[in-house]
This record gives C-alpha cells, sequence and structure tokens, in this order.
C-alpha cells in the first residue's frame, strides 16, 4: 500500500508520538482517518434523509398547511443564524489552514471563534423554541394554537412535528460539534496539534462543515415555503 | 480416507496432521488474562471474542422466547400463555434475533477476526471505534433487556404504527432505544471494515486478490453505513411521537402510518442481507477450502454481493404489497424483487460448479456450507413466490412467511455462522474440537432445522395466520412436527457449546494451518500474535492458488 519512499521518510524523521502501531506512516493514517469521517459523514445524510423523506411526502400532500406554518417562523433570527453559521464555517477553514502552517496561536482563535459562532446559533435556536412555546406551537405536549387559520390545525402540526425533529436533531450536531471544538483547543494547547500531525483539526472541520451544510438546506425548507412574491406577514 | 497418496501431504483432514504441532510461545490469548486486559482491549482479535460471547447469549435468550412460543403452538387452544404473553414472546424472539444476534453475528465476531487477517494488516483502521462498537452493542442489548425485564414488548420487531406509537401499553420505548443504539455500532463496524479493505491491504494484495469473504463484507458494510442511519431516524420519529406526541405518522392529525413502514423496510430489508451476506462470504471460504480449489467465477462471485447490496435497497416495497401501495409501486418492486435474486443464484451455482471435480472433503465446516447451499436455496427460491403479488397475497401474514424467513435466516445466517465457527476455530483458539461430535451436532441441526420448519410451509399456504397463539385443530398435526423439529433443533444448538468450550481445554493443538488452506490468515500461528504477522505479508499469488498437483486431476 505505502510507497517504500514515504516510509523511509517517515522512519528517517524518527517515531511521531502521534503514529499508531498498525499505520506505517502519519500519512496513511490521515487517508484511513479521512475516509472514516467522510463514511460517517454518508451515514449523516441517510439519517437527516429520513426525516426530509418524511418532510417531502407532507409538504407534498398539505402544501397550503406547510405554507401556513412556515409564516409562523421568525425569517429574521433564521436568517441571522444562516449568517452566522456560514460565518463559523468560514473560521472553520481558517483554524484548518492554521494548524496545516503549524500555527498554533492562529489555531486556537479560529476555534475560539467557531465557538463562539456555534454557541451564539443555539442560543438564538433557543430563544426561538421559546416564541414557539409562547405562540402555543409545540404539538403533542402543550395545547396547540391554529385559531387564525383553523383548517390547517391537524397539518399543521405535522409542519412542527417535523420542524422541531430537525431542527432539534441539527442542534444536537452542534452540540456535538461544540464538544469536539473544546477537545481540538485542549489538543492544540497541549502540543498534540503540530504541523506534522493536524488531521484531527481537519476531520473535526469536516464535520463542522457537514452540520452547517445540514443547516443551509433546513433555512429555506422550512423557512420559506411560500414566501415569493408575498411579505411575511 | 478417500484422499489418493498424491494428495495426502496436502490433506486437509485435521485428524491426520503430519507432525505434532506445538502452540506458539506468545499469541493474542496469553497476552494479558486479567480482566482490564480485555475489557480494555484494542485488539480486533480479542473484541471479536468479546462479541462472539455476547451475540452468542443473546441467540440463546432469543432462542428461549422461541421455546416458549413452540410449546404454546404445540396444542391448538392458547392454553400455556395469554395472548397478550404470546405476543410479548415472539416479539422479544424476533428483537433479540434480528438486532442482538443475526446482524451482529457474522460481521462482528468472524469478520472482526479475520478481516485485518486476510488483508495482512495489524489491525483494524480504528481499533478503539472497534471497541467503541462493542461497548454500545452492550448498552443497546441492555436497553433490550431492560424492555424485557419491565414486561416486554408485543409489537412484533417491525414496530409498525399507530400500534407503537399510540395503542401499545408495552415498553415500546426501551425497546426502540437498544434498537436505535445498537444500529450505531453496527455502523461503527461497517465504516471500520470499509476504511481498513480500501485503506489497510497488504503489499500486492490487490482488490481481485481478496477472499471472497472479504468482498462479502465490503458490501455488507456498504449496506450498514447506508442503511442503518434510516432505522435510526425512524426510531427517533416513532419515540418522538410516544414520548412528546409528535404528529408524524398519526392519522387523526393527517400523518401516514404507511410512511412508517416505507421508512422502517429501507432499512429492514436490506437487513436481511446484513444478515446473509456474510454467510456468503464464509461459505465462499467453506467450499473453497473443502474443495481445495478457486472458486468457479471469482468475480461474478465478488460482484454478486455487490449487487445484491445495491439491489437489496429498491425491494423494500415487497413487504407492503397489502398495505395499500399503489399497483404500479407493487409491480415495480416485484420486478425488482425479481431481480435480486439473480446476484443470489450465481452464487448458489458457482458454489455448486466449485464442487465439481473438486478434491471435496468432509470435514464439519463442508457439511455446514452444503447445508447452507440447500437450505437457502429453498429459503430462496421461496422468495420468489413472495415477490409474485398475486401469490404473496394469498399468504401474507401467514407462515409460509415465517417459514420463508427462516430458511433464510436460520438454514442461511446460522449455517454460515456455525459453518464458519467451526472452520476457523482452530485459527481462532489453536485448538481442534471434536469432528465426530461436531459432525453429530451438524446433523442434528440440519435435521432439526427442516422439522421444525418445512411444516410451516404447508401450515402457511393452508391459511394459518402468524403470531396467533390458537389455532383450528386441524393445523395441530403440523404444528407438533414443527414443535418437536425445534426440540432437536435446540440440542444441536446445545451440542457444540459443549463440545467446542471441551475443545479449549482437551482438544489437541491445531498448528498454524490444519485444513492445508491457502489465504493469509493461515499464514500466521494459531492462535495469531497479537499483531496478527511476524513482519507484513507481501502478496504475489491470487486468491485461492492451490497447489497445481491437487488441480491436475480436475481438468
Amino acid at each position: 500500500m505505502s510507497p517504500d519512499t514515504s516510509a523511509a521518510a517517515e522512519s528517517h524523521r524518527g517515531h511521531h508520538p502521534a503514529l499508531v502501531h498498525h499505520f506505517d506512516s502519519l500519512a496513511e493514517q490521515h487517508e484511513a482517518a479521512s475516509l472514516g469521517m467522510w463514511t460517517f459523514l454518508v451515514t449523516e445524510v441517510l439519517f437527516f434523509g429520513g426525516a426530509l423523506m418524511a418532510y417531502s411526502v407532507y409538504r407534498s400532500w398539505y402544501p397550503e398547511a406547510f405554507a401556513s406554518a412556515s409564516h409562523h417562523l421568525d425569517i429574521t433570527l433564521g436568517a441571522f443564524n444562516t449568517a452566522v453559521l456560514i460565518f463559523s464555517s468560514l473560521t472553520m477553514a481558517l483554524a484548518v489552514h492554521a494548524a496545516q502552517l503549524g500555527q498554533i496561536p492562529k489555531l486556537k482563535l479560529f476555534l475560539i471563534l467557531t465557538m463562539a459562532l456555534g454557541a451564539t446559533f443555539l442560543v438564538v435556536k433557543g430563544f426561538e423554541y421559546h416564541e414557539k412555546y409562547v405562540e402555543g406551537h409545540i404539538p403533542g405536549l402543550f395545547p396547540f394554537n391554529y385559531q387564525e387559520e383553523p383548517q390547517f390545525f391537524a397539518h399543521a402540526q405535522i409542519f412542527f412535528s417535523i420542524y422541531f425533529v430537525l431542527t432539534g436533531l441539527h442542534a444536537l450536531h452542534m452540540l456535538v460539534g461544540l464538544g469536539i471544538m473544546v477537545w481540538m483547543y485542549v489538543w492544540a494547547h497541549n502540543g498534540t496539534i503540530d504541523r506534522d500531525y493536524n488531521s484531527p483539526i481537519e476531520i473535526a472541520g469536516l464535520y463542522w462543515h457537514f452540520v452547517d451544510i445540514v443547516w443551509i438546506f433546513l433555512f429555506p425548507l422550512l423557512y420559506l415555503i411560500g414566501r415569493h412574491g408575498t411579505t411575511a406577514h | 480416507m478417500s484422499a489418493t497418496p498424491a494428495q495426502s501431504t496436502l490433506s486437509a483432514k485435521p485428524t491426520l496432521p503430519a507432525i505434532s504441532p506445538v502452540m506458539p510461545e506468545h499469541h493474542y490469548l496469553n497476552n494479558g488474562y486479567g480482566l482490564k486486559s480485555w475489557l480494555l482491549t484494542r485488539d480486533h482479535k480479542r473484541i471479536a471474542i468479546l462479541y462472539l460471547l455476547s451475540v452468542s447469549f443473546f441467540f440463546l435468550l432469543g432462542g428461549l422466547f422461541a421455546v416458549v412460543v413452540r410449546l404454546e403452538l404445540a396444542t391448538p387452544a392458547g392454553d400455556l400463555l395469554t395472548s397478550d404473553n404470546y405476543n410479548k414472546s415472539f416479539t422479544m424472539h424476533g428483537v433479540l434475533m434480528v438486532f442482538f444476534f443475526l446482524i451482529p453475528a457474522i460481521p462482528a465476531t468472524l469478520g472482526n477476526f479475520l478481516i485485518p487477517l486476510m488483508v495482512g494488516a495489524k489491525d483494524l483502521a480504528f481499533p478503539k471505534i472497534n471497541l467503541l462498537s462493542w461497548y454500545i452493542y452492550m448498552l443497546g442489548a441492555s436497553f433490550g433487556s431492560w424492555a424485557i425485564l419491565t414486561g416486554g414488548l408485543d409489537t412484533g420487531w417491525t414496530f409498525y404504527t399507530p400500534f407503537s406509537t399510540v395503542a401499545s401499553t408495552s415498553a415500546v420505548v426501551p425497546a426502540a432505544l437498544g434498537v436505535f443504539i445498537s444500529g450505531f455500532s453496527s455502523i461503527l463496524t461497517g465504516l471500520n471494515f470499509i476504511v481498513t479493505i480500501h485503506r489497510m491491504r497488504a503489499p500486492g494484495l490487490t482488490w481481485f486478490r481478496l477472499p471472497l469473504f472479504v468482498w462479502a463484507h465490503y458490501a455488507t458494510s456498504l449496506i450498514m453505513i447506508l442503511g442503518t442511519p434510516v432505522i435510526a431516524i425512524t426510531i427517533v420519529l416513532v419515540a418522538a411521537e410516544r414520548v412528546f406526541s409528535f404528529g408524524i405518522f398519526d392519522p387523526k392529525r393527517g400523518g401516514d402510518p404507511v410512511l412508517f413502514q416505507h421508512l422502517f423496510w429501507f432499512y429492514s430489508h436490506p437487513a436481511v442481507y446484513i444478515m446473509v451476506l456474510p454467510a456468503m462470504g464464509v461459505i465462499s471460504e467453506l467450499v473453497a477450502g473443502s474443495c481445495r480449489k478457486s472458486v468457479f467465477g471469482y468475480h461474478f462471485v465478488a460482484f454478486s454481493s455487490l449487487a445484491i447490496a445495491i439491489i437489496g435497497f429498491f425491494v423494500w416495497g415487497h413487504h407492503m404489497f397489502v398495505a395499500g401501495q399503489s399497483v404500479y409501486a407493487a409491480l415495480i418492486f416485484s420486478i425488482l424483487s425479481f431481480l435480486v435474486a439473480i446476484p443470489s443464484a450465481v452464487k448458489v451455482f458457482n458454489w455448486t460448479a466449485t464442487m465439481y471435480k473438486g478434491s471435496v472433503t468432509h470435514a464439519t465446516p463442508m457439511w455446514y456450507a452444503m447445508g447452507f447451499i440447500g437450505l437457502f436455496t429453498i429459503g430462496g427460491l421461496t422468495g420468489l413466490f413472495l415477490a409474485a403479488v398475486g401469490l404473496d397475497i394469498h399468504v401474507t401474514d401467514t407462515y409460509f412467511i415465517v417459514a420463508h424467513f427462516h430458511y433464510v435466516m436460520v438454514g442461511g445466517t446460522i449455517m454460515g455462522y456455525l459453518g464458519g465457527l467451526h472452520y476457523w476455530w482452530p485459527k481462532m483458539t489453536g485448538k481442534l474440537y471434536n469432528e465426530n461430535a461436531a459432525k453429530v451436532a451438524a446433523a442434528l441441526i440440519f435435521f432439526g432445522f427442516n422439522l421444525t420448519f418445512f411444516p410451516q410451509f404447508v401450515l402457511g399456504y393452508l391459511g394459518m395466520p402468524r403470531r396467533y397463539h390458537a389455532y383450528p385443530p386441524e393445523f395441530q398435526m403440523l404444528n407438533v412436527l414443527s414443535s418437536a423439529g425445534a426440540s432437536i433443533l435446540a440440542v444441536g444448538y446445545i451440542f457444540p457449546i459443549i463440545y467446542l468450550l471441551y475443545s479449549l481445554k482437551n482438544g489437541r493443538i491445531a498448528g498454524a494451518n490444519p485444513w492445508g488452506a491457502v489465504g493469509l490468515e493461515w499464514r500466521t500461528s494459531s492462535p495469531p500474535p497479537t499483531f496478527n504477522f511476524e513482519k507484513t505479508p507481501s502478496v504475489t499469488w491470487e486468491a485461492y492458488e492451490y497447489p497445481e498437483g491437487v488441480e491436475s486431476h480436475v481438468a
């Protein structure tokens, strides 16, 4: 598998402390880790895909109810959060770049910025959830309120069920991402990450970008139904 | 005994070793003895043993529920169990067997043990994730056990809504959580295999030099990573509906229970191939090793695994012919279900062709291989009956279905599992089991299996529905035959536990290659050292390249 040259170069440099026993070189180890994360992200696509399948079926069956319920989401907060996540993808990419150049102080700065943006997203999401609770738009546990358009009372509950499942799972992934960022910060701080061994940052970055991309799909699918040509009321 | 003198030096008969082998001084089993050396191990071989013990435990537990079911069905009246308890018995039998035995059975034990050995690697790509997958499995299995202890589950293993979300009063959430959690162990196993097979093959070991066992596990891993997340999200939706009263599958709010069935079977039909593909990989090795020949049409068998994995994702609708899907959908799913039989048939024909003019040895693994080929053929052909919409409607939810999937699951997966366990037992433990005892057990299992399940085809065709604890008296004779067969089957399953455990202490020493087989796993000591090989092997030969002297009399 590994060409002799890279193995020789590796032994020339001496064993890197991060090289585990069953790989010949850090490059081989990085390739394996990277393929592992991409494979994991494939499973994530299928995971969200199942819920999006349910979304597609019901949206095509109940388009008016979905448009009506969608108008109850706060488009300003949603757009703000979208911007926050796109910006966090930028800081994440800069963190990976800094790690590859071995610039540890910069890496730590960008990791902190990424965490701050991720936390901002979650706080805003919390306010949105609270607003839904106050308005009586949480189906099931609390009395559901849809007096403005009572003809959509049943189907709007399906919309909000899917809304809470999708955004809830996304928020859970954000929380996991924040945990990974803390972990990466510790590794940057204690010297585990260096110029030769930065694949953990890159792989954490893949995960972070993926979670951002999920939101890029959720925002239009949930917030922007039937918004064209009319103003939100 | 039938071996000609020219072959005797290459004889695969384990009872006649040329020289008496000795146990290697250092191997993975004596590299530490404490509990910690097992529970914190990252050695794929030790993790395989952990899995072997735990899946065997859940196999026996699931078997106990089957005993209860067959006891109840020995008489027409529902006299042993209440109907509620009967519902719980067959449900727990199904849940335990499917999610905690059949799915991990071969990949997590034999696959875990053998894939790094077969590709010439020191370990799987992610040893810590491999250990984590076992802990996740145990956590999931604990939730499953919690469901049993808190009153059991009565939804059937399929968790159909709206019964599972609004009506059932049994432990749906713990059981669903158990399935959800154990799914992650399956995803991690699949991910580990994919990366290992891509990235960690020994120098010279090209894709088409890989043993077919590895190809089968690669295909299985694809299904694991593509299918399992879908059952995970489906369970999340069911749990959200049950815990938070969300309305995704609730007909009162416009939700559709049939959507649940689509999502469920999108995983659960391919899951059948998660169970049977690894067994097919085992059979390829057993047939090649026992016939001392390359598997006939190696490339076809390799690609048929991938074909099954891919087509298997497009046939789920055949579980829903009576669930109100459109007639066109039923038509298409019917055609696709016929198609998936082609790669399965390729395998069966090619194994049979491999035997033709081979130097067939009749050691226990070959008995299991032949049992698999016969039983899987019956299971597969009755699958074609069920793919035909008209006939399927007649036998839907009857014992015909029960017999069909037991022929595939038990006649396929468990025969593969036991055959593989016998074939690689000397490699895993360094000891030989008693060949005569093993043959008695194999014969009991084959006979008991057919006696248990063949009458169920007849029962189903005559119209006996599944999942009822009482039935009309005219069905009694066939049900008694089935229950009698089940008791023979039970003896057949318990017997290997006894002689295999006995061999650990008293078995003769196997040596590195007791079968005289080719394949990298036989080129290291038995049991293998912790890092598998003294030095990384370099492969310059094709898969199953058996010595010419044996091949020559074939032509």
